[in-house]
């Protein structure tokens, strides 16, 4: 946690919703230190063939662009409206009723009016006015147009990198305007002049280059696991030791790369491992993992189309070098959206696969016919459904456990239920928070979309502010203490934002509380859950 | 990229402070780390930290995970938070050389 970061009640004071002096377009850009990310490191912008790699610094007047730059953006926008339909409309069709105003996490906590969604997307839309409409160019600012100048380029840099793409606000549109998307768009603008975070350009460099975000090669990657295979012997007395890169196995298991490297993530892999181990000890599971396609997760989908689709083309690729049947994939967040609304048209159709059927149950899972990728709550889910686990829910009894629905398998391919069944069945204490902030009006985690950087942190703390706030309710309601999630960002930056604003509350994975509770073929009396800390009634041992 | 200066030897560094690379890391660099950590002493265990990290990270290209590095040294967290104020990232790693890891983490 950065040291000058304000204290809570600080926070909460200066982010007022204090009206602002002067209009909107009349006031200028402020890029304030704790609010934005490093720029891109030129290496990775470099190694990824991405334009204007250069040293730069957001605080210095000079970006260091290329010349022509208000060309290459407008040329941009133009290709882009007539690429993307839904950019034209998203453009043309606001009413700024203001619906989403007060919807989004970093509004609520921040109370900076450029955080409001449709304001946010003004920034843009006043410049396609002003370029691309006859109103826009007789009427300038009375129609809302504004040239684009260095300040309004830099006022997009500020605030798309304030936005974690999560749609809440779209739920709440009468126009159903994906602002996420004009985020999207703004970004990929911003990437024509170089204009990156390095918290996403240098994920992506080492995606490119190694499979996943971390970077992690082949023989560090096994290396990781065959700790866990360690930890989980000494917990359970079972050898979960899984396969690698196996030739002709039934499926592919694909994760964030978070998983095996940061904690909590790292006890959510370890639960993948032992259900895996369960699987094919009761049922002759056959389940492959890869050190190519090591990164479920897709951070090129915060830089640009093009980048995402590259990044994304491996899952298939070593599908089908594997020959494997389906794919199954972790608990991430964004790399379901990727999966749900671009992968078949970027790098589909998967025809050397088969559409899935879980081997255990015979489930034929219809809604993943086109990607041929199942997620792992709907395949416990109906292992659960379908009797095939032996479970004892009681050693999770000293969790009092809420569910985040992350943003992006909730709005984004529409998973409420799966998870919430999985854990009720593995869980005895389980407590909703507020309606208002769960399921598909679920708060951000607030560090989204390549924002989980440390140097943000004030901004990360108001963005999670919402979140926090309902986990704080069921705290004190309840007792809550086990704040549980699908997505490997959440866990990586839900740490910082409890013990922030509600430090008796910790982290987990959904697969973590699984395996806890799953009674494994031949296991010792097991002592500790798999952080080591004592089961219930163990702890005098 | 700002530089620094310490006792004649000049090191470029990220905005983090962490030095741009792993190759240019010397007894100087720890020194210099050490002050701005606010370290008063360097201790056999500071060094056990520091040697473990570069093994690992010759070997791996990517520093271990906490889990990793408290197992093998032998120290509980709290115990490496002791020796390293700002923890095992910001303050081990950097004085060890190493690059900041990003992505889910």
């Amino acid at each position: 946690m950065a040291d000058d970061l304000a204290k809570p009640e600080e926070l909460l004071e200066n982010s007022g919703y204090k009206r602002p002096a002067t209009g909107w377009m009349d006031t200028p850009i402020d890029i304030r230190p704790g609010m934005y990310c490093y720029a891109s490191n030129p290496k990775s912008v470099e190694y990824v063939g991405l334009p204007n790699p250069r040293q730069w610094n957001p605080l210095e007047d000079d970006w260091k662009l290329p010349e022509n730059w208000q060309e290459i953006v407008h040329k941009g926008i133009k290709e882009r409206l007539e690429k993307f339909r839904s950019f034209k409309i998203f453009m043309d069709v606001c009413v700024r009723c203001g619906a989403c105003a007060d919807k989004c996490h970093f509004f609520i906590g921040t109370g900076d009016p450029k955080n409001m969604p449709v304001l946010r997307a003004e920034l843009l839309r006043s410049v396609y006015r002003n370029d691309f409409t006859t109103a826009g160019k007789i009427f300038k600012s009375l129609a809302g147009a504004r040239p684009l100048t260095l300040d309004v380029l830099k006022e997009w840099w500020y605030y798309f990198f304030q936005c974690t793409e999560c749609r809440r606000c779209s739920v709440f549109c009468p126009y159903g305007i994906d602002t996420a998307e004009i985020t999207i768009i703004g970004r990929e603008l911003l990437n024509l002049l170089g204009l990156n975070i390095d918290w996403i350009a240098t994920p992506v460099a080492n995606c490119y280059r190694t499979g996943n975000h971390l970077g992690i090669q082949p023989h560090a990657f096994k290396d990781m696991l065959e700790f866990f295979v360690e930890d989980i012997e000494d917990i359970t007395g079972i050898n979960v030791e899984p396969s690698y890169n196996k030739k002709g196995a039934d499926i592919l298991f694909i994760t964030p790369s978070g998983d095996v490297f940061a904690d909590p993530g790292t006890y959510t892999c370890m639960g993948y491992m032992i259900l895996f181990k369960y699987l094919k000890d009761k049922y002759g599971f056959d389940i492959t993992w890869s050190t190519y396609a090591s990164e479920g997760g897709n951070f090129g989908f915060f830089t640009s189309h093009e980048t995402m689709k590259r990044l994304n083309s491996k899952m298939y690729a070593e599908a089908k070098r594997l020959g494997v049947k389906w794919i199954l994939g972790g608990e991430c967040g964004h790399m379901w959206r990727v999966i749900n609304q671009y992968m078949e048209t970027m790098n589909g159709p998967a025809d050397f696969l088969e559409e899935p059927v879980s081997p255990i149950t015979g489930t034929k899972f219809e809604n993943a016919k086109s990607t041929k990728m199942v997620h792992i709550a709907e395949f416990v889910a109906d292992l659960i459904k379908h009797d095939k686990l032996e479970l004892d829910p009681s050693r999770n009894d000293n969790q009092i456990v809420t569910f985040h629905d992350s943003c992006n398998p909730a709005r984004g391919m529409g998973m409420l239920e799966e998870p919430r069944y999985v854990i009720k069945n593995v869980c005895n204490n389980f407590y909703e928070m507020p309606a208002n902030t769960i399921r598909e009006n679920t708060f951000c985690c607030g560090s989204g979309a390549g924002l989980n950087a440390g140097e943000n942190m004030e901004l990360r703390m108001c963005g999670g502010m919402p979140r926090a706030n309902a986990v704080k309710y069921v705290h004190e309601k309840h007792g809550v203490n086990m704040l549980a999630c699908v997505c490997a960002i959440d866990r990586a930056v839900f740490p910082a934002l409890m013990e922030y604003w509600v430090p008796e509350v910790d982290v987990t994975g959904m697969s973590e509380l699984v395996a806890n509770a799953l009674i494994m073929p031949g296991e010792k009396d097991r002592d500790t859950d798999l952080r080591g800390e004592p089961l219930p009634g163990k702890e005098d041992e | 990229m700002p530089e620094v200066e310490f006792q004649g030897k000049k090191f470029n560094v990220d905005e983090d402070g962490f030095i741009d690379d792993y190759t240019n890391w010397s007894e100087e660099w720890v020194q210099f780390v050490k002050q701005e950590e606010g370290i008063s002493e360097l201790n056999d265990e500071h060094k056990k930290v520091i040697d473990v990290l570069r093994e690992y990270y010759e070997k791996n290209g990517i520093a271990p995970m906490v889990r990793v590095l408290s197992k093998v040294t032998g120290f509980k967290l709290k115990h490496i938070y002791e020796l390293f104020p700002s923890g095992p990232g910001k303050g081990a790693c950097k004085m060890a050389g190493l690059p900041k890891p990003t992505g889910c983490v």
